[in-house]
């Protein structure tokens, strides 16, 4: 005996073309908690209820066209007044996405109740959940339980579950109405642009190259990028040098960046931060390279080199190019 | 054009940090500095006034024990003033409790803008800046790129998973700044000295109108049921490059055989 309703919010891939897999993840665990399962969303329902619904939602709940209004604080209201009503579920389930994090914080507010966040396991505990987040690098788990008496409100981390297609029936389509939001709802996007970039996504890709501090230079970059190429696979960074500005947000691996979890991962000049470790160490295996030999990345990695990658990379790249 | 920005004063990131076993929270009883992300919002403040050629920066904060160190590095860069919520109830207090903190500081002083980071580099919830719009009534942009001022609305480029979406916003409004898209100023020796007598208002949080149920632990609808070390990784083999280790990598891939 599960929970009765759990809502998870609904987003869509980048080319707004399809369920985001972090959608369909949550999903699937959503399902082992929950009798119902139920979708929310911003935009148009339509588009995705097949999707949706072959992965488990009875229901998607959506807003319709936002104007260019910013997802979190009308999804956030709408489903604050649902909630109102006696209608809500016992617990939401967001993804760890730009729009799912403004979603959940302003629905907290409007709920007063916590957002327990950086969730990768969720269990039941009587009628309520337990949210499992992973601290100091993966290496201590915490388990937290909502008890404000609200519904529970879970951040999840992408690749935290294995999305699974149940082949169910097409979604419901309902309307989510969205009260006048006043000045809060005055941002509005009005343009939008999109950076292409070649080969596989970094969450998506086989082999994920990443480079970081030990690089040197930002200019030491581009031989992380031949090397992912080379592969077949995407290029990432640490937080360090995307901090530092040597190459965009899009690219970081880690806690607040995204979570990779590819057949192969080779950190090359990283040596393994707390934050970095929690967006990897998922990875089946691990490839570091990298001059300390205390280097904490070399507690996961299956084959750690101690070595200077400016000397072990070239070669790197040459010997896989000579192969073909 | 006043500012008001977000400080977190946080452990040394370099420092693993470790739970106290009583309440479950970080322990935070070794010196505090400014959260490095947070420097990306005071440096993109300081611009913003440089800009509009008027105005002032000023910084919000919540820490225990009247920590200082991080605001004082922050007011040298050229912030004006701060605000430190410091207050022994606050021991505990979560992501909203901060949030409700934070924004009744803020409205004291009744800013054009608001910036924060997009999170904290220890506890990573990345949700109090959207809270603390909320609790304002404001609306709020997240993972700014670029920040430009014009009559009266802000113009965010906002960092998106395919690139960036163009934003406006009339003031006022919340913004959360991505890392890395500003070059934070070092603080000049001068400006080190000056911070030292800029004005610091050390309030608690009766000051505020915050009654100590709604912080803390109290506060927090929301309880540690269980703290556990994970699951280990186990290490694997370890080599010294001495100019072949090309190789163990390439023979690797080969055995997984991802080529």
């Amino acid at each position: 005996m599960g929970l009765d309703k759990i809502w998870v919010f609904g987003e869509s891939n980048a080319d707004g073309d399809a369920v985001a897999t972090i959608t369909l993840e949550m999903l699937a665990k959503a399902r082992e908690l929950a009798d119902t399962v139920e979708v929310f969303m911003a935009g148009d329902g339509d588009d995705f209820a097949e999707e949706l619904g072959d992965h488990g939602a009875e229901t998607v709940y959506a807003t319709g066209d936002l104007d260019g209004g910013m997802q979190g604080v009308a999804v956030a209201s709408a489903v604050a007044a649902v909630v109102a009503e006696g209608d809500g579920p016992s617990a939401f389930m967001l993804g760890t996405t730009q729009d799912g994090r403004d979603v959940a914080a302003r629905l907290s507010v409007k709920l007063d109740a916590p957002v327990i966040t950086n969730v990768v396991g969720l269990e039941l505990d009587g009628d309520s959940l337990l949210g499992n987040e992973p601290i100091f690098g993966g290496t201590v788990d915490v388990k937290t339980k909502n008890t404000s008496g609200k519904p529970g409100i879970f951040l999840v981390r992408p690749k935290s579950f294995a999305a699974a297609s149940v082949g169910g029936a097409e979604a419901d389509v309902e309307d989510l109405d969205v009260p006048d939001l006043g000045a809060m709802g005055s941002a509005k996007v009005t343009d939008r642009f999109v950076e292409e970039s070649d080969g596989p996504k970094i969450d998506e890709a086989t082999i994920v190259v990443s480079g970081g501090r030990g690089l040197g230079e930002k200019d030491a970059f581009a031989m992380i990028e031949d090397l992912a190429k080379t592969v077949g696979g995407a290029a990432g960074a640490s937080r360090a040098i995307v901090d530092a500005g040597w190459v965009p947000y899009s690219m970081q691996v880690g806690q607040t960046g995204k979570v990779v979890k590819p057949t192969v991962y080779i950190a090359a000049g990283i040596s393994g931060a707390t934050q970095h470790l929690v967006g990897m160490k998922g990875s089946k295996n691990i490839i570091a390279i990298n001059k300390d030999p205390e280097a904490p990345i070399f507690a996961v990695a299956d084959l750690g080199v101690v070595g200077d990658v400016h000397k072990v990379l070239p070669k790197l790249i040459d010997a896989l190019k000579a192969k073909g | 054009m006043k500012v008001v920005v977000c400080v977190k004063q946080i452990p040394d990131p370099a420092d693993p940090g470790a739970l106290d076993p009583e309440s479950k929270t970080l322990k935070r009883d070794t010196k505090l500095i400014l959260d490095e992300s947070d420097s990306y919002g005071v440096e993109m403040a300081l611009q913003l006034v440089d800009t509009a050629g008027e105005g002032s920066v000023h910084l919000v904060s919540m820490a225990p024990n009247n920590e200082v160190g991080g605001l004082r590095t922050a007011l040298a860069m050229g912030a004006e003033s701060a605000t430190l919520v410091s207050d022994e109830a606050l021991k505990g207090t979560d992501a909203l409790g901060t949030a409700k903190v934070l924004a009744a500081a803020i409205a004291r002083s009744e800013p054009d803008l608001v910036l924060a980071a997009t999170e904290s580099s220890d506890g990573y919830t990345g949700t109090v800046p959207e809270m603390v719009a909320e609790l304002l009534g404001l609306p709020s942009v997240t993972f700014a790129k670029s920040i430009a001022i014009d009559a009266g609305t802000a113009k965010v480029q906002r960092q998106t998973e395919a690139g960036y979406d163009d934003v406006e916003c009339p003031l006022p409004a919340l913004v959360s700044v991505t890392a890395g898209v500003v070059e934070p100023r070092y603080p000049s020796f001068k400006g080190i000295m000056a911070a030292k007598s800029k004005p610091v208002d050390e309030v608690g949080i009766a000051d505020l109108g915050i009654d100590a149920g709604a912080v803390g632990w109290a506060g927090g609808g929301q309880e540690i049921v269980s703290v556990a070390d994970a699951p280990a990784r186990e290490a694997g083999e370890v080599i010294e490059d001495e100019g072949d280790a090309h190789e163990r990598i390439v023979s690797f891939l080969e055995e997984l055989k991802v080529l």
